[in-house]
């Protein structure tokens, strides 16, 4: 039934205040300060990232010949913009270059951390509920996977999938629909997807043995034999009594993951095996301005600082969802 | 007090050689290593309308045999059938089907409820899963039922964590009442509950059986609650079932010695009151090793020696009255 069919049938009884679970754990979640302060800290960048068109005052591959390096505030002339922090070194707006790398990078950790928890509830589900000789191949395969540093061999994998166009194809459609959340070409994109699919490939590992151990424990719930005996068949079973109560530590290893991403793309591209310039990410704009950043420190710490707060408020977040679901406290 | 003898004599449920071993596996290569015999042989009937009190202490099969007859654990071996139909040989699709028939109510009522589903859905998954009308007509059903158990339509969004145990056992109650079923599993449904909650469920329970014609197979290890509740008793013993009589008789005339020994244990409210107890010497033997001929044998005091060497069979010593006892059998 449908929450408005819900809402409509008990429109004239209603007369004590109903509070759902979503709205306990928003009430924990609001005592949590730095989680708090944290959500506003993201909240205030995926702003500036997405209205980042309206906010840039240059484009992103815009020269400004002969200002190369200029301080901080520096205005056009001819134009009467203000490079708000600076040009870098072949003079483009580090500002504006700076807000587009964002959206490009919090896409990239967002899309990766939905697709790795998806699959991972659904290979962990499906290992958990079945059990035998399903549950025994796939975690084994987790833990092989599990036990290959992750750093060196996505830095193969990356090198090997950019450089080879043909190895994974990606449908035009898909990279066209990336390109327009990234404000780059379908072209462009390609490299951004491929990096997700890298990073999400390793991503589901933890997301799925996170959820097989719920569903193992949940397996044995009465309510789960209720179901049975209500002759449920197992999908109904995995879909309403396992995977709504397995929600709360998938939420929390979601925003934990989210602070993974953000610094592992950095990482890459600051190894140069991620997305190259003139593309923009907070990671290869750390990169290329470690040439400089004796002479102007400020270089590397304008990118570096939005990775540092991204990943310290996706961290904060989490530790206060951590708090919020867990049904032991009682508010 | 309800009259016997109006009951329809039609056997419901007729439970036939019931069987289950659970496999105690171990070892790297996970090997069985031995077998726990939790119900061995266990047969049966619950006639149509009538509630048959199943007693015994922890660990002696009772539960077990309630679920292996909703093949919510799959039996080893033996028979069920339920309204005619053999429910052990059924495959999947026909036990979704029959599923509608027979439903249980379980012993936790705080475990036994989706804490993620407004209660009003939880009612309703069963209807959702067999296709009982429209959305619509699947929540008024739902609101009925609550309200059949004393709750509140404006209940009905609610979730399972602002009720109280009662609450959740009356909720059950209804999910396990919404596709109107012929026969219920009571496994334990009072003894997770404040004393004063308890005699409420009861009245609750047969206040339904009466409305709706249902048929209980009520597990207990409360021998006062049996006796309220019950029409016939049946009492079990390490896997076996040791006695099986009408509530009247088995408690007037008891034939077996466990039997006899469960009853003496009943409190009374009288400290003026001097009776004979029975206390039983030992513990529960292992149902991974039970004992040879009579499993109860090394802790009766009646045993004599065929009793460790040969196995009583469950006979019908008096009318509606069986018993496994070779001692009963001879003093009769």
């Amino acid at each position: 039934m449908s929450a408005a069919q819900v809402a409509s049938l008990s429109a004239e009884t209603v007369t004590i205040e109903e509070r759902t679970p979503f709205q306990i754990v928003m009430t924990r979640f609001r005592r949590h300060r730095l989680a708090m302060v944290s959500l506003v800290i993201m909240t205030l960048v995926l702003l500036i990232t997405i209205l980042a068109p309206v906010i840039a005052p240059f484009e992103v591959q815009e020269l400004s010949v002969n200002k190369y390096f200029v301080p901080f505030g520096t205005v056009d002339e001819e134009t009467g913009r203000v490079h708000y922090l600076g040009t870098d070194q072949i003079g483009r707006d580090y500002f504006s270059r700076l807000i587009y790398a964002g959206r490009i990078s919090l896409t990239i950790a967002i899309i990766s951390t939905l697709i790795s928890e998806l699959v991972g509830i659904v290979i962990g589900a499906v290992s958990g509920f079945f059990g035998g000789w399903i549950d025994n191949i796939l975690m084994r395969f987790v833990e092989f996977m599990l036990t290959i540093p992750t750093l060196p061999l996505l830095l193969i994998i990356s090198s090997m999938l950019l450089r080879n166009e043909e190895l994974i194809p990606i449908p035009e459609p898909l990279l066209r629909f990336m390109g327009n959340i990234m404000l780059l070409t379908a072209r462009d994109s390609r490299n951004a997807v491929l990096i997700i699919i890298i990073l999400a490939g390793f991503g589901w590992l933890n997301a799925a043995q996170l959820m097989r151990g719920m569903v193992l424990s949940l397996r044995e719930q009465t309510f789960v034999e209720a179901s049975r005996s209500l002759g449920a068949s197992n999908y109904r079973i995995i879909t309403r009594d396992m995977i709504p109560n397995a929600m709360a530590p998938i939420i929390v290893d979601a925003s934990l993951g989210l602070a993974g991403y953000v610094v592992a793309e950095a990482a890459l591209a600051f190894l140069g095996f991620g997305i190259q310039d003139p593309i923009p990410t907070w990671g290869n704009m750390l990169s290329a301005s470690q040439e400089f950043m004796l002479d102007r420190p400020w270089l590397p710490l304008v990118p570096g600082l939005p990775i540092f707060l991204c990943s310290l408020a996706f961290n904060y977040i989490g530790d206060g969802l951590r708090d919020a679901l867990d049904p032991r406290l009682k508010l | 007090m309800r009259n016997n003898s109006s009951k329809d004599n039609y056997e419901l449920v007729v439970v036939k050689d019931l069987v289950k071993y659970f496999p105690v596996r171990a070892g790297i290569f996970q090997r069985v290593k031995a077998w726990v015999q939790a119900v061995d042989k266990v047969s049966f009937t619950v006639r149509e309308g009538e509630t048959l009190g199943l007693v015994g202490e922890s660990g002696c099969g009772k539960t077990t045999v309630g679920r292996s007859i909703l093949r919510l654990i799959e039996p080893t071996s033996g028979s069920v059938s339920i309204n005619g139909e053999d429910v052990i040989q059924m495959r999947a699709q026909s036990l979704k089907i029959a599923r509608r028939n027979m439903q249980i109510i379980f012993q936790d009522p705080y475990a036994s409820l989706n804490p993620r589903l407004p209660i009003g859905e939880s009612v309703m998954e069963g209807l959702h899963i067999h296709n009982v009308g429209h959305p619509k007509e699947r929540w008024d059903i739902a609101i009925s039922m609550l309200k059949k158990v004393g709750l509140e339509d404006y209940h009905a969004r609610r979730y399972p964590h602002e009720f109280s145990g009662g609450q959740r056992q009356r909720i059950g109650i209804a999910r396990a009442l919404a596709l109107q079923p012929k026969f219920i599993v009571c496994d334990e449904p009072v003894s997770a509950l404040d004393v004063s909650i308890q005699s409420q469920v009861l009245n609750i329970l047969k206040d339904l059986q009466n409305e709706f014609g249902l048929t209980y197979l009520f597990i207990a290890h409360n021998m006062s609650v049996v006796e309220h509740i019950s029409d016939r008793v049946a009492v079990m013993y390490l896997g076996k079932m040791v006695e099986l009589a009408d509530r009247e008789e088995l408690f007037r005339k008891p034939l077996h010695p466990y039997t006899q020994a469960l009853l003496s244990a009943i409190p009374i409210p009288d400290p003026t009151l001097k009776r004979e107890r029975i206390i039983l010497k030992g513990d529960v033997p292992s149902p991974l090793n039970p004992p040879k001929g009579c499993r109860f044998h090394p802790r009766c005091p009646w045993a004599i020696e065929i009793c460790s060497q040969q196995e009583p069979e469950f006979k019908e010593l008096l009318p509606g009255h069986w018993t496994a006892c070779w001692v009963a059998e001879q003093n009769l």
